[in-house]
């Protein structure tokens, strides 16, 4: 007796489904962080294995005095279509975030610290960065309970074996 | 579109295995279905309280609702929808609620 999926498709073999990615989230820009965290999310709702890396700024995401301050880059952000002179004022970066996150709320979707810990609970795999850690003197106290370890870019490699990686 | 027998009925599935028509569903259908897509079974009540959700979420929006609606509204939590259908709740839940695949990406 075939499956519902296997009946579908009989015949037809299709390409190999993706069955595990690493996820790198390296930068703390409120646009930077969201991407890689829609692709871990997407990825587990698809019965996807997935972990999540966060280095250097983007271990904003996973710190607690941070991760509920993360705002939009409104200077040399060419996407943001505003001037750069424009994006410098005092106060813009704050307005255009709460814009964001309005209407991040409006469609539903989770602010950062919230879905952080959503994905976490979806059984994906959450990692600080041991140098990033190392540079910015961060005590392991200071990320959420939710990080399941601090590990070297060699166990990153060792986790991600076998996966696809994403570098965001 | 093939056509499929699930418990004694006739159900017609798009290419993806989901059910074209809601309506050919019934309840004897969902733990045939569950067992064929990896949900543990039996059924447990909780099974069943995502499963009617699904179905009311699509009779009244159009469309079964995303991993976090479900964690936030159905009464489930994230970390047990996971637990119930193991690769992917949405998606899995929606094979045996018949309905189709909810669009959403978070």
């Amino acid at each position: 007796m075939t499956s519902a999926t296997e009946s579908a498709t009989a015949g037809d073999t299709g390409p190999e489904p993706i069955e595990k990615v690493s996820i790198i989230v390296s930068k703390g820009a409120l646009e930077d962080i969201y991407p890689g965290l829609i692709m871990a999310n997407g990825a587990r709702n698809e019965g996807i294995e997935a972990n999540l890396f966060f280095t250097f700024f983007g271990m904003d995401a996973i710190h607690k005095q941070r991760h509920d301050h993360i705002k939009v880059a409104t200077v040399g952000n060419p996407g943001l279509h505003i001037p750069t002179w424009a994006g410098g004022f005092p106060g813009v970066s704050a307005l255009m975030t709460k814009y964001m996150e309005r209407q991040i709320e409006k469609l539903d979707f989770p602010g950062i610290a919230e879905f952080v810990e959503m994905i976490s609970d979806t059984g994906a795999g959450l990692y600080a960065c041991q140098a990033s850690v190392d540079l910015f003197g961060v005590d392991r106290d200071d990320l959420i309970e939710q990080v399941d370890d601090i590990i070297t870019v060699g166990e990153f490699y060792e986790m991600a074996a076998g996966g696809q990686i994403i570098f965001t | 579109m093939p056509n499929k027998l699930i418990a004694d009925r006739e159900v017609e599935l798009n290419d993806e295995g989901f059910f074209v028509d809601p309506t050919q569903w019934t309840a004897e259908m969902a733990p045939v279905i569950a067992e064929e897509v990896g949900v543990p079974t039996p059924l447990t009540d909780q099974h069943w309280l995502v499963i009617d959700f699904m179905r009311k979420e699509y009779f009244e929006n159009g469309t079964g609702p995303t991993v976090r609606k479900l964690g936030k509204a159905s009464g489930v939590t994230t970390k047990e929808l996971f637990q119930l259908f193991p690769k992917g709740p949405a998606k899995l839940a929606a094979y045996c609620a018949g309905i189709p695949k909810p669009r959403g990406c978070i």
